[in-house]
């Protein structure tokens, strides 16, 4: 037998990719390194944590954000609050951090959350589909098969167009997000400012992050604006009260102004801004009663506009309350990428099983499945 | 596990004759149903009765996964209350039911499908898009009903 040196390398710790190592003779408590999923995942994103945490590719302008976010709140609490509560109510800042918290929370959901990537079809299924289309077509004489499938949804004719990249038919509601690389169920959009597809999954933390959001800005633009009025109220006039201000005004969603004449037009910025995002809301508000999505409200699928005469909307339950109910309260649907799954062996057998295979290669190969299912945790519902 | 020792046995044994593929069925919109027609490949190895019943029995469970009753209200308002967090130390209604349709499959493949000389996969593993069975090749003779 070859003395073989090794050491064993242990599948829970942070993974670092491997290079292959050549697979030890003596299989004896031998632990090669199992690749999860994560690793080998296809779509343009980013895996922390040991893919417990997804991220698109292109992280946008999250970190504008949550800067933004963080800062203008930590210079409400340090600014405005003390006045407020000396001049007020100590329950200000009690109402504060608890919007605050909201957001920062429901804004890190929405960005860590997979928005309901589907994982692509395998090969033998691609080529199931490759042939029933083939066979679809060979009955056309004339044109080359579209690819795209109709079915009836609740008596309403829905097209399922064929994704080349993911090698199946998509889902209804399902779009492929380019700048992910993934097709995503219930796809809303894809938001620069959470750095995520918005999508089945997390809809409910981008709304609630919204309308948190709404709030904040709401609630921080009152406060400043009180806390300007009450000083300004000292006899001196606004333009003293904003001197007196720091010179970094703390207004939520804009950038900060050294010069203290700006503060002004910092107040008018922030006023805009305010309306930006309970617009927003509000335009969310009006798809989560209507269970649309904003892929759909801009394409006009169901009003009418590009589809047939009497179009309307078959995933609807006409209900304003159902339809909230079902897109905000639903059932959580679970991460279909498996992301900390284990990769399967070379052999491509469908599930890990304790099988001592002739082949050398592939008996190191179950074993190190054996190994990762053995310590394999419950997946993280993210 | 005792009960995947006959299913190695079929593996090692048989090869991969072909792979049949079921897909979802939409006509009610977006919930989780798969197809109940007999695909013509299963034709020679089992009953469509015992097919559509297992296809049926499938179908039941995903819907009442994402049923909207009282219980899956009661999750999702206790979760937008607690900020959604409540998702990261509590398994949720769908898992649990998913765990329920895992075994399903375990017990369907053990009574009817691997004595044929098949194989269902959970559609979990196929991005829920698909209940894929595997047709082995038919080598002893005493396979079948």
């Amino acid at each position: 037998m070859k003395n073989c040196e090794y050491h064993q390398i242990d599948p829970q710790a942070p993974s670092t990719p491997n290079p292959t190592l050549p697979p030890p003779i003596n299989a004896n408590k031998k632990v090669i390194r199992a690749r999860r999923k994560w690793q080998a995942f296809p779509g343009r994103n980013r895996f922390y944590c040991d893919g417990r945490i997804i991220v698109a590719r292109q992280s946008g302008v999250l970190p504008l954000t949550l800067g933004l976010i963080l800062v203008t709140s930590t210079l409400f609490f340090i600014f405005d609050c003390p006045f407020l509560v000396e001049h007020l109510t100590s329950c200000i800042p009690v109402i504060g951090g608890v919007l605050f918290v909201f957001v920062v929370i429901s804004l890190l959901q929405t960005s860590f959350t997979d928005p309901g990537i589907l994982p692509r079809a395998g090969p033998d299924e691609a080529a199931d589909i490759e042939r029933q289309i083939d066979n679809a077509g060979s009955s056309s004489s004339y044109r080359p098969p579209p690819r795209t499938k109709e079915v009836l949804i609740h008596q309403q004719v829905v097209k399922l167009k064929y994704c080349f990249t993911c090698k199946m038919f998509r889902p209804p509601r399902t779009s492929h997000c380019s700048l992910c690389d993934n097709c995503v169920e219930r796809f809303d959009h894809h938001c620069p400012w959470v750095g995520n597809c918005v999508g089945k999954r997390n809809y409910r933390f981008f709304y609630s992050f919204i309308v948190s959001l709404s709030f904040l800005t709401a609630f921080i633009f009152g406060c400043v604006t009180t806390h300007l009025a009450m000083r300004s109220q000292g006899g001196k006039g606004i333009i003293f009260a904003l001197q007196q201000s720091p010179a970094r005004y703390p207004l939520p969603l804009i950038i900060f102004l050294d010069s203290p004449s700006c503060t002004a037009i910092e107040l008018v910025v922030c006023f805009f801004s305010v309306w930006s995002i309970l617009g927003l809301s509000g335009f969310h508000t009006y798809l989560v009663a209507s269970n649309l999505t904003t892929n759909e409200d801009i394409k006009g699928s169901w009003s009418g506009k590009s589809g047939s005469e009497g179009s309307r909307n078959p995933y609807s339950y006409n209900n304003i309350f159902m339809n909230c109910c079902a897109v905000l309260c639903g059932p959580m649907p679970p991460s279909l990428i498996d992301r900390r799954g284990f990769l399967p062996p070379e052999e491509a057998l469908p599930a890990a099983t304790e099988i001592d295979l002739p082949s050398l290669e592939a008996k190191n190969d179950i074993n190190m499945c054996r190994q990762g299912f053995r310590d394999l945790s419950p997946p993280v519902p993210l | 596990m005792a009960e995947t020792h006959s299913l190695q046995d079929i593996r090692q044994q048989a090869a991969v004759a072909a792979k049949v593929f079921v897909q979802r069925d939409y006509s009610s919109g977006t919930i989780c149903q798969f197809q109940t027609k007999f695909p013509p490949e299963l034709e020679t190895r089992m009953d469509k009765q015992q097919f559509e019943e297992t296809i049926r029995a499938l179908n039941t469970l995903y819907a009442e996964a994402e049923k909207l009753a009282g219980k899956s209200y009661l999750e999702g308002c206790l979760a937008c209350f607690t900020a959604y967090t409540v998702f990261l130390c509590m398994e949720t209604h769908y898992e649990k039911v998913l765990k329920k349709i895992a075994r399903y499959i375990q017990e369907q493949n053990d009574k009817i499908y691997t004595p044929r000389g098949l194989l269902l996969t959970d559609p979990i593993e196929r991005g829920l898009r698909v209940v894929e069975i595997t047709v082995f090749e038919d080598r002893s003779s005493g396979a079948g009903r």
